[in-house]
């Protein structure tokens, strides 16, 4: 049993169903796609009283413009798209009401690229490997495989709980991201470190590296001083996680994002932790990225940090998952 | 070798090899059953590869220092591993025509006949060393370096899912449609991945496939009974 709530008046640049991601099938090549930013998914979720896994809509630099076909609560977290209600702005990492007929679009982005609608009972798709995650190149999971198109309906699951219960519910000023002014990026070095020249290594974690134009969903190129290699930059193929940081032949740095493919060939000089992927990916193409080294012991400490904090907003707001 | 190494704050690299071997690939298979078998707290996957086996696990659950402890463990229990016999799988493959368009030129840069080429390429048992890049896709060694050609110059925007290509000295199949540089030389019809299907990968690390040259026709009758879900690949007890 599912609602159709949304229709798409507009498809926007890229809107995609996501949620955490299609785990537990790297082994055999599959790719894990997911939210690109995953804090902001799971925030949106909780908000609107979803489990965090549940999946939502991605929205990226220019948004959709979607109708609303039922009453139903929605929140907008991550980037600042400025989000409008039939015209009006509405705030983000909040949980608000949307009636029946209602218009949402967006406008200028302010803050950050990746924003995410959760809504109260989570988009539904059929289940693909375990996750509605939309993965494009394999036209899989999501709305048909492929990113959202003018005329099309998404369903969610019907409410069991009245909407007042998940409404007003907003993430504490003091935990919303800043992602333009975010510090440095930290970063794991290695697996590959000692294919690199020593002077590289310090070379990446003392200058400033730019998003390019060749930027999307699998990995971010960065442009910068050259980094290099000992003996070449081809490695055997070998596994590539979310924020390793690849380094072809030409020097330029690669972060392997959400869609990144399961293996790689290229050498592989550092790995960003997890709780910055998101800020990583936030930046627009041309801004700046300057990475700093910590040990595995302090980005786990942060890690679980992490998790409490968002243990703790479900329980604030009365959930327990 | 067993050389353990953080990869990120989700994953534990260990390496068990230097180079692609047989031997490196059997103990990798060993302790990714092991890993499967003792189904340890907080470990999410694992991705193994020509020389290592990546771990993505959960600092929640798992941190670490103790996951380490934990795998030095498996380690000691490795060489008491026996490993279920590995299997065939044949690839039934149409070669040459539109289905292999670069069956020719593979043949001219080697002075082979066509017939030449596809009696080497099929001959051979192929191990499966690992699967990865995309869905499905499978990293085979094992190819007579007599029919061994540098990719495409100019790769191709859209090579049909099952295409049959090889590029230097590795062959591979193409699970779906992508763009591609490789030297296509047939297509099989059937599914290497199927994202609808209880088991979505045919394939698996560790087992071995032989390519079964079958004719045009052979090919749509094969091909229909993939369609309508009624082919089953044949498969045999492979024997060193």
């Amino acid at each position: 049993m599912s609602n159709t709530i949304i229709e798409v008046v507009k498809p926007g640049l890229a809107t995609s169903v996501q949620d955490l991601g299609r785990t537990g099938f790297q082994q055999y090549g599959v790719v894990v796609a997911g939210a690109m930013d995953s804090f902001a998914l799971q925030v949106g979720n909780i908000l609107v009283g979803n489990p965090r896994g549940a999946a939502g809509l991605e929205i990226v630099i220019m948004g959709p413009e979607l109708r609303i076909l039922e009453d139903t609560v929605i929140a907008i977290c991550g980037a600042d798209l400025s989000p409008k209600l039939n015209g009006e702005r509405i705030p983000g990492w909040k949980s608000i009401v949307v009636r029946k007929g209602q218009i949402i679009t967006f406008g200028q982005p302010q803050d950050g690229a990746y924003a995410y609608i959760a809504v109260a009972g989570g988009i539904e798709t059929p289940v693909v490997m375990g996750s509605r995650s939309t993965y494009t190149k394999a036209a899989i999971g999501g709305f048909k495989g492929r990113y959202l198109q003018k005329g099309d309906h998404l369903a969610s699951r019907p409410l069991n709980i009245s909407l007042g219960s998940v409404t007003g519910r907003g993430l504490s000023q003091e935990f919303i991201p800043n992602y333009k002014n975010a510090e440095k990026i930290r970063v794991i070095t290695g697996p590959d470190q000692s294919a690199f020249e020593k002077s590289s290594i310090e070379q990446l974690l003392s200058s400033s590296y730019k998003v390019s134009a060749q930027s999307d969903r699998m990995g971010y190129r960065l442009e910068g001083p050259e980094l290099n290699h000992v003996d070449g930059a081809d490695i055997l193929s070998d596994a590539v996680l979310a924020g390793t940081i690849q380094v072809p032949a030409n020097g330029q740095p690669i972060i392997l994002l959400a869609d990144r493919q399961t293996t790689g060939g290229y050498t592989r000089i550092a790995t960003v932790i997890s709780i910055d992927l998101p800020f990583v990916a936030q930046k627009f193409t041309g801004s700046e990225l300057q990475f700093e080294a910590v040990q595995v012991e302090d980005a786990q400490m942060l890690y679980v940090e992490r998790e409490r904090l968002l243990k703790k907003i479900s329980l604030g707001a009365g959930q327990v998952d | 070798m067993f050389q353990i190494s953080a990869y990120g704050d989700t994953g534990l690299r260990i390496q068990f090899g230097e180079h692609i071997s047989k031997e490196t690939n059997q103990q990798i298979r060993s302790f990714c059953m092991l890993l499967e078998k003792e189904k340890i707290p907080g470990v999410i996957e694992w991705i193994p590869t020509y020389t290592a086996v990546t771990i993505v696990y959960d600092p929640c659950t798992v941190l670490y220092k103790a996951l380490i402890i934990q795998m030095e463990k498996l380690q000691n229990r490795l060489s008491a591993m026996e490993l279920p016999p590995a299997e065939i799988m044949h690839i039934p493959v149409c070669y040459g025509g539109e289905k292999g368009p670069d069956l020719a030129t593979v043949a001219n840069l080697h002075n082979l006949d066509e017939s030449q080429v596809v009696s080497t390429h099929s001959s051979a048992e192929y191990l499966i060393y690992m699967m990865g890049f995309i869905p499905g896709f499978a990293y085979l060694g094992g190819m007579s370096e007599e029919i061994a050609t540098p990719r495409l110059e100019s790769p191709r925007s859209a090579i049909p899912a099952g295409s049959v290509g090889i590029a230097g000295e590795q062959t591979g199949i193409y699970p779906l449609e992508s763009p591609g540089g490789w030297q296509i030389i047939g297509r099989t019809p059937i599914k290497l991945y199927d994202p609808n299907s209880l088991s979505p990968i045919l394939l698996r690390a560790g087992n071995y496939i032989r390519f079964i040259p079958i004719s045009e026709e052979e090919y749509e009758v094969i091909k229909q009974e993939v369609d309508e879900g009624t082919y089953i690949p044949y498969v045999e007890a492979f024997e060193e």
